[in-house]
């Protein structure tokens, strides 16, 4: 496919688009299915020809970013977005789409959830159909691509990449150009891209969403980065838990290739890359890079020491450029619109958008995409609608279980890498978790040590013993049982973890414990020398007034 | 002395192993296809017992340790058969933060079994997750693959108790 006949592809769809004047779309985001938005889409198909519109008029895309509301439908016509339609609304919302009156609840798009994001990884989400190539195509789809192989050469590719300042949105933060320079410039063949799509942060789903709802973009990334640094094979390594974002992918491939935008001499440019899906099989220890290339190779998913990085000895000992799939997604955008668009993004060295998973005791729940750079306040009063209830904010999680809790006095700190790590938490792959008063700080920190005990791999000792020694030490808190050593032990146990575990995992479980330790002290403290939980979660055995043996 | 380079015959007669011969073929029977195979014995049988664990070893010429390693490092894979319908626990952050322990232990106390384990009957399973990704309905259960968004322990307990057993889940299927 030459740049004509994709043209020619974007002007048809669009033209067909244009015809469809009273068109539906219905999102079909894992919130709203779960609220039965595809039978409701089922529902309108079924019904459409009495309401005078057509089956084809009723598109199901993917997530329109507010689940709490969901399922969410908007009309063409009017562009209205109603929500919380239910399957029994099909009749109303068929008049809607003729512009006529209805009863439906209409969703307020001009608040601030709305209003304040920026959305590119997103920008499609919720209006293309994520099945069809032809969708993706009218939307700017591939024309970074085929302009890139035809105009760039690939050490200006990097260049570009490297300008716009993105960097690693996996939760490391790595800057993405300097990575794709290390790969390019390693010696040995074959090399390899990688899709990290092991999304195994609990509290968030931003990769799930963007492999769902436009699983082009990250293909048309990856194949951007495979040409940067002459990459022939690329793998999408998913978790099994998606089985929806397997199924689109693997349609997106197959589409893809039908139109030469993937497989041998793409676009007539020479370049060969095909793309192929590995299925996880659930390990948290796989969103690590090492670990997740060992999984690849059919072997339990355990870290090796690095040096070397993957960047020179990943997959099969061969230069592999693994990145996170919201950084794939990403990089069309950039490609198309230039660096100095991207850098004109965000704070200090974090550039460009983020996509959060905004989730917990906030009113607006769902998929949130904003300029990196945003105050946690922003974000959670103003984006997220405040608490929901007569609950007060207490705290906000980020980067899941290496990361951290934020309490209230800092909540004016921006949301970008550097900040994020000097509060002791980390940005993270984008799960930002809020917590009002009914929540326990001890008892959160109890779960997240829980969580790393079980996923970690058993390699190396640090992690192994520590985190079920810390896990137990958090567990007496909880119990009521610890005393004023114990704490001790905790914190000189989080120090040691951290300075001595091979990988990530290791490293940074101790953050969500530091970071309780650091901010609500008080609260630890009371459950240690006073015997009670303030939240009246934790299950204290021992009465307030007994005597601790300190 | 037994033939090392014989290819060992599938466990049973079941035509369904052929599935499962695919799978590898698509692999060139490579060890590296372990991971793939392992998943297509599960699809197709539901779990991974001792006789699929020593056939995928022989087929790809693993030794059974590392087969047995991998199948028991992953938490998508069974050893054990699963009920007719399987209920997941998701407890992941946003769903622990909203009480989904307490789903657990109502199920758990109402069921008389632990998280991993079938009901007598065959009839429910109940597993536990990290994480399903439906987070801003916490807390969500999935029950046969389906979520169901913000549970509570009586809901949940409800949807369990109408659950129908084997005859009637047949004809539904029909």
């Amino acid at each position: 496919m030459n740049r004509e006949e994709l043209e020619e592809m974007a002007r048809t769809e669009r033209e067909a688009c244009s015809r469809r004047p009273r068109c539906i779309r219905v999102c079909t985001g894992t919130g709203c299915i779960s609220a039965q938005s595809d039978r409701l889409a089922a529902a309108l198909r079924e019904r459409a020809a009495a309401g005078g519109i057509t089956p084809d008029d009723v598109l199901e895309v993917g997530c329109m970013g507010l689940c709490a509301c969901g399922p969410l439908v908007q009309t063409e016509c009017s562009g209205n977005v109603y929500q919380n339609v239910r399957i029994e609304d099909a009749d109303e919302l068929l008049k809607a789409a003729q512009g006529e009156e209805t009863s439906l609840q209409r969703c307020n798009t001009g608040m601030p959830f709305f209003t304040r994001q920026k959305k590119i990884v997103l920008e499609n989400a919720g209006r293309i159909d994520p099945e069809r190539i032809e969708s993706y195509v009218s939307n700017q789809g591939y024309h970074a691509l085929l302009d890139v192989l035809h105009n760039l050469r690939p050490a200006q590719v990097i260049e570009i990449i490297t300008a716009s300042g993105l960097r690693g949105r996996g939760g490391a933060g790595y800057p993405t150009g300097l990575k794709w320079a290390t790969v390019a410039k390693a010696a040995g063949t074959p090399k390899y891209v990688i899709c990290n799509g092991d999304e195994g942060d609990p509290g968030a789903f931003m990769d799930r969403s963007v492999m769902e709802d436009d699983p082009h973009r990250v293909l048309e990334g990856m194949t951007l980065g495979a040409w940067a640094v002459g990459a022939s094979q690329g793998i999408v390594y998913v978790r099994a838990e998606y089985p929806r974002a397997l199924k689109r992918l693997k349609t997106a491939i197959s589409r893809a290739e039908r139109h030469n935008l993937l497989g041998t001499n793409i676009a007539g440019s020479g370049f060969s890359f095909s793309i192929e899906l590995r299925v996880g099989a659930g390990a948290f220890v796989c969103g690590e890079e090492t670990a997740l290339i060992a999984s690849i190779q059919g072997g339990r998913g355990t870290p090796r020491p690095r040096p070397p990085y993957p960047a020179q000895a990943g997959l099969w000992n061969c230069p592999t450029l693994i990145n996170n799939v919201e950084t794939w997604a990403s990089v069309p955008a950039i490609l198309r619109s230039g660096s100095e668009w991207y850098a004109s993004m965000g704070v200090g060295k974090s550039r460009g958008t983020k996509v959060f998973c905004l989730t917990g005791a906030v009113c607006n729940t769902g998929l949130i995409e904003v300029e990196i750079g945003k105050t946690l306040r922003e974000i959670v009063f103003d984006i997220g609608g405040g608490i929901r209830g007569s609950g007060t904010f207490k705290a906000v999680q980020t980067g899941g279980p290496s990361g951290g809790c934020i309490p209230e006095e800092l909540l004016d700190t921006p949301v970008d890498y550097e900040s994020l790590r000097s509060l002791g938490s980390i940005m993270g792959s984008g799960g930002m978790i809020v917590m009002d008063q009914h929540s326990c700080m001890v008892d959160v920190a109890r779960y997240f040590m829980e969580f790393c005990k079980s996923e970690s791999c058993g390699k190396c000792i640090p992690c192994r013993a520590g985190t079920a020694e810390m896990a137990l030490l958090l567990r007496k808190i909880a119990e009521g049982l610890a005393d004023a050593a114990d704490v001790q032990r905790l914190e000189r146990l989080c120090e040691m973890v951290q300075e001595t575990s091979l990988c990530g995992l290791g490293q940074s479980a101790p953050n969500p414990v530091r970071s309780t330790l650091r901010y609500f002290r008080d609260e630890v403290m009371a459950h240690v020398l006073e015997k009670r939980c303030p939240a009246g979660v934790c299950p204290i055995t021992r009465q307030k007034g007994e005597p601790t043996h300190a | 002395m037994r033939d090392l380079l014989a290819v060992p015959p599938p466990p049973t007669e079941d035509k369904r192993w052929r599935i499962v011969e695919a799978a590898m073929r698509r692999g060139a029977y490579s060890p590296n296809c372990l991971i793939e195979t392992l998943h297509a014995v599960q699809e197709t049988f539901g779990c991974l017992d001792e006789a699929s664990l020593r056939f995928c070893a022989g087929r790809l010429r693993v030794p059974l340790s590392k087969v047995y390693g991998v199948a028991t490092f992953y938490h998508h894979f069974q050893l054990k058969p699963q009920g007719r319908h399987t209920c997941v626990v998701c407890l992941g952050t946003a769903c622990y933060i909203r009480n989904s322990p307490r789903l657990l232990k109502a199920v758990t106390q109402e069921f008389g079994i632990e998280e991993g384990q079938t009901t007598e009957d065959k009839n429910l399973s109940l597993l536990t997750a990290r994480c399903v990704g439906a987070c801003s309905l916490a807390p969500v259960a999935l029950l046969d693959g389906q979520t169901l968004p913000g549970q509570t322990p009586e809901s949940l307990i409800e949807r369990l108790k109408a659950l129908p057993a084997e005859e009637t889940k047949r004809e539904a299927e029909k």
